[in-house]
């Protein structure tokens, strides 16, 4: 705020018409805040207005409204607009971030999201006037059962992690419900973190099962660990290294031979659309990331929704209550109801409904045959990058990837200094998202790559060629310069997380880390 | 795998001169429409570069016994046009007469007017589309709009410290549970009877794998919590709503004397449109306070979408769950900001953490910033008193009509009144034959008797006084004809 341009008006504030998409940098919504402006203009409803104070008494209110800013609409325009220019995204760009499936997100679903009927019903709306959005449950439930192979699902988890720990905890029903008290859920050393977490809240133990040399889960290690007490294994089908568990129906079969039950992190469904289903390799729990695999948008951080398809054996455990099509005495209709030994509730509604619909609205555009085109061309355009930058990064692991590869800047980090988060900053200096670094946590210098299948060729190629440039720059003392300080075109270059972690300043109010 | 092993040797190292692409041949032609844009020749061309023939052999690593076999038992795919018809007329079967029942209900979610700014703001790729703000150098405009969206949240609550979102008021909840458990090692909550009773339900499924014991605080007749009551046990957390899900305004002094009687932290679940009238729960000592965000500036939705609020005392601030966003400065002394104490979360701590929350809100967070800075407080205080003004006047009509009986005589924008001679769910039903939503059901299988047969109300600044006066006079029929 230290520039000449930001002067300071008489009613305090700042003027928000200075230049700011080069690299100054945005104002607060409190520091544009000038006492007595407001943009809000509200409807009359015709009802006399009642003074609060003759309804409540005085100890309850405060005196004073909380300090909201004050700006004009304008200002509010303008303020957010520049903070979108501030921002990389999918409509922007390629965004080849592993594991995080950041496919194009189709804009007709953003016509569905606003229809009326989908967005201004009440969660509380009889049935009888909500069959609509019912039915929408309803079939979206049957296109999750089919493309995972599994008998019914529950759409209430917001997420994938909740879909984790609902899973979880419909494992730990069963297990209740027949006898078992098993206090282990096996996870490979390539899961997300979510998967470990999920596993403790539920209340087991995680218990980590090494990979092989080939990235894949080792049966040896897997043996010593598997015994009565494991209530299930969680695993994602192809990992986190984009690899195709092989063995798979030997793993399931392994862990239902002591009384386990197999739970598939669908975080990597996209690899095996039409393809290959979980429930076919032996899984009995299935959670879906519809803000992954069925592109609907990721909002910055969320919303997502993470529904958990079950196997027939299961399907009583799942939470209520669930959208259901009966026939009886009084017709065909659609009704709520809860499952006979559900778990409850884990979500205050039915879910994020509205990004159910449009993850029913992606599925019913692409059809089945187009399902499965996403995950042929997702992977093939995977292994058309690996291929390209193979000889410039090491791959983890050589045979055919999934829809994501693992490469490793541990060469070049030996030879030239030049770590992961470099060639991360430098694919920003490059106009591209950068890959996932740092994990898995099984490869040293990890760039995970996922590309997916809504990229072009041409894309695909300014990518490897970035990719290329970055390595041939890391051999030179100019070009580590560069990388290490790299971003240099953005509004802001690399920032000291550091300070941010000793010095918490996690709101306007507290003291600032501007240096004085 | 020997044969998978040579192929995938086989194109390990292809060279870069190799590959090539026509540049300007025709785009592909799909029996169903995607959104994959190769031609077939770049298909062909990039099959080729990895000395391969067929796209099905991309698969080459999933064994032929694990492949389906068959294509998916799935229609095929359709024009957008045809899907957007399929979604006209199936959420046509959830309006009355082309529109949506006139909304009289609260429970947890408000239907509000949304400003246009928020609506076109709020939709603009770069907030909708981008990811989870790990590289901060390309994600300054998420990141700022959170740590604005934080700083007006500890505001609104009173309390200095916000995250950066949760799930929704129930998981919320939840979440603030947990930390009251790990701050205190003990794992014993008490809750009010007078929360929102899925949000009791949530804590209660969530609780079987935390191995959490819940005691509830029974209500008083005018459905606020009993806080008198002579527990002898410690616990983790007092949980109370403010107002509470009947629309009593619970006396959070007296909750605060009992969390401190029985060693626990105290919770609130509160409601924000209320907190612009009401004193804030941090100026009574409250540690977690959290809410449903719905209300600002999120459309009713079916449930969802919507928006988890979570706030806390300092000393809590290492055992906060999910996102938070500081502000830092870049290798020039800018100010930047940064989502940080990332040691806290799950993917670092692993099966260490407290939460395994990865995924939130953040889209209904950046609606709630631009929501609340275009109401200032000034329009946030006009808000909540034609919400209060409206509800009011609403419970003088209904309170006239023989046979209903105002429950919650101190209420802000909320309140139960109880039948006498007549179903509740009976006159919702009547009243939503006639356009109506005649507000929540009060009872709930696990609810309490005090609450049987009443009806939960709430008018925002939406509802004409037109609209009030129509709802109460077909009210008043339908109650009259039994």
């Amino acid at each position: 705020m230290a520039t000449s341009a930001n002067f300071k008006r008489p009613g305090g504030g700042v003027a928000a018409s200075i230049p700011l998409m080069g690299r100054a940098e945005e104002p607060t919504i409190f520091d544009l805040s000038v006492a007595k402006r407001r943009a809000s203009s509200l409807r009359s409803s015709g009802v006399d207005q009642v003074d609060p104070r003759t309804v409540l008494p005085a100890t309850m209110l405060r005196d004073e409204p909380p300090a909201l800013p004050e700006v004009s609409e304008r200002d509010l325009v303008g303020h957010f607009t520049r903070l979108s220019a501030r921002q990389y995204s999918v409509d922007l760009g390629a965004y080849p971030l592993g594991s995080c499936t950041m496919k194009y997100n189709p804009k007709f679903a953003d016509a569905v999201a606003a229809m009326p009927g989908i967005s201004q019903v009440h969660p509380h709306t009889p049935v009888s006037f909500a069959q609509g959005w019912l039915e929408i449950m309803v079939t979206l439930e049957s296109w999750i059962c089919e493309i995972t192979g599994m008998a019914a699902a529950t759409l209430q988890p917001a997420a994938g992690a909740a879909g984790e720990l609902t899973g979880l905890l419909i494992m730990a029903h069963y297990h209740q419900r027949h006898g078992g008290r098993r206090s282990k859920v096996i996870i490979p050393d390539s899961a997300h973190g979510t998967n470990p977490a999920s596993v403790t809240l539920a209340g087991y133990e995680a218990v980590t099962v090494p990979s092989n040399d080939r990235g894949l889960v080792d049966l040896e290690q897997l043996d010593k660990v598997l015994g009565e007490d494991v209530a299930g294994m969680m695993l994602t089908n192809p990992n986190t290294l984009g690899l195709f568990e092989e063995e798979i129906a030997e793993i399931t079969a392994r862990v239902h031979a002591v009384g386990g039950l197999m739970y598939y992190d669908g975080a990597n469904l996209n690899a095996i659309l039409g393809v290959s289903r979980p429930g076919d390799m032996g899984f009995d729990i299935v959670h879906s990331n519809l803000h992954k695999t069925f592109a609907t948008p990721h909002g910055g951080g969320g919303p997502g929704a993470g529904p958990v398809a079950v196997s027939e054996r299961l399907r009583e455990f799942l939470p209520g209550p669930r959208a259901t099509l009966i026939d009886d005495e009084d017709g065909v209709r659609y009704v709520w109801k809860t499952p006979e030994f559900s778990i409850g509730r884990v979500h205050g509604f039915y879910g994020n409904a509205v990004v159910l619909a449009r993850a029913l609205a992606y599925m019913m555009y692409h059809g089945g045959p187009g399902l499965a085109d996403v995950a042929r061309y997702a992977v093939l355009n995977a292994n058309w990058l690996r291929a390209q930058i193979a000889q410039h990064y090491e791959i983890a692991f050589p045979q055919l990837c999934m829809h994501e590869f693992v490469a490793s800047a541990a060469q070049l980090k030996k030879r030239y200094g030049v770590r992961a988060l470099d060639i991360a900053k430098g694919m920003i200096e490059e106009g591209f998202h950068s890959p996932t670094v740092y994990f898995p946590l099984v490869v040293d210098e990890a760039l995970m790559m996922e590309p997916t299948e809504t990229e072009s060729p041409q894309t695909l190629r300014a990518l490897a060629d970035a990719l290329m440039r970055l390595a041939e720059a890391a051999t030179s003392s100019d070009g580590q310069e560069w990388l290490h300080n790299a971003p240099s075109t953005t509004p802001v270059g690399r920032v000291d997380e550091a300070l941010a972690a000793r010095k918490p300043r996690l709101t306007f109010d507290q003291a600032s880390n501007r240096p004085v | 795998m020997a044969l998978h092993a040579e192929r995938a040797k086989s194109i390990e190292v292809p060279l870069r001169q190799e590959l090539s692409f026509p540049y300007h041949s025709e785009r592909r032609q799909c029996s169903v429409p995607t959104f994959i844009p190769h031609t077939e020749a770049e298909t062909s061309q990039m099959l080729a570069d990895l000395g391969l023939k067929e796209i099905d052999e991309i698969f080459a690593t999933i064994p032929r016994e694990r492949r389906l076999g068959r294509g998916l038992n799935l229609p095929d795919g359709v024009s957008e046009y045809d899907v957007l018809t399929y979604f006209e007329e199936v959420s046509a079967r959830n309006l009355h007469h082309g529109r949506p029942l006139i909304s009289f209900a609260g429970g947890g979610s408000y239907d509000h007017d949304i400003p246009q700014v928020v609506r076109t703001l709020g939709s603009r790729g770069e907030f909708v589309t981008a990811y989870t703000p790990y590289q901060p150098e390309v994600a300054q405009g998420v990141l700022q709009a959170l740590f604005e969206f934080q700083t007006l949240i500890s505001r609104l609550s009173g309390l200095e410290i916000s995250n950066a979102s949760l799930y929704d008021g129930a998981t919320a909840l939840v979440e603030a549970v947990n930390l009251a458990c790990a701050h205190t090692r003990s794992h014993h909550v008490i809750v009010s009877k007078g929360i929102n009773p899925t949000y009791l339900q949530t804590v209660r499924t969530f609780a079987e794998g935390t191995g959490l014991s819940v005691e509830e605080l029974p209500l008083n007749d005018d459905l606020s919590s009993d806080l008198s009551i002579e527990t002898a046990s410690q616990a983790a957390a007092v949980v109370v709503g403010y107002p509470n899900y009947f629309g009593a305004v619970e006396d959070l002094a007296r909750a605060r004397e009992l969390a401190n009687r029985t060693g626990a932290l105290l919770i609130c679940v509160y409601d924000p449109i209320s907190l612009a009238l009401l004193t804030s729960p941090g100026s009574f000592g409250v540690d977690v306070a959290v809410a449903e965000g719905q209300s600002l500036g999120t459309p009713v939705s079916f449930g969802g979408p919507y928006l988890g609020l979570f706030s806390v005392r300092p000393e809590y601030l290492r055992l906060v769950p999910g996102r938070l966003v500081g502000e830092t400065v870049d290798a020039e002394g800018r100010r930047s900001f940064v989502t940080t104490l990332r040691t806290r979360e799950q993917d670092i701590r692993r099966e260490r953490a407290s939460s395994n929350v990865c995924t939130n809100q953040t889209l209904m967070a950046v609606h709630a910033c631009i929501y609340l800075s275009w109401l200032g407080p000034d329009g946030f205080r006009e808000l909540a008193t034609s919400c209060l003004s409206s509800s009011h006047y609403l419970a003088d009509a209904l309170s006239t009509i023989p046979g209903v009986e105002l429950v919650t005589p101190v209420f802000v924008r909320e309140f139960t009144i109880r039948l006498t001679g007549i179903d509740n769910e009976a006159v919702r039903s009547a009243l939503a034959d006639r356009g109506f939503l005649a507000g929540v059901s009060g009872e709930f299988p696990s609810g309490d008797l005090k609450a049987s047969n009443t009806l939960i109300l709430s008018a925002t600044e939406r509802r004409t006084k037109s609209e009030i006066d129509r709802f109460v006079g077909e009210f008043s029929k339908i109650v009259e004809a039994r």
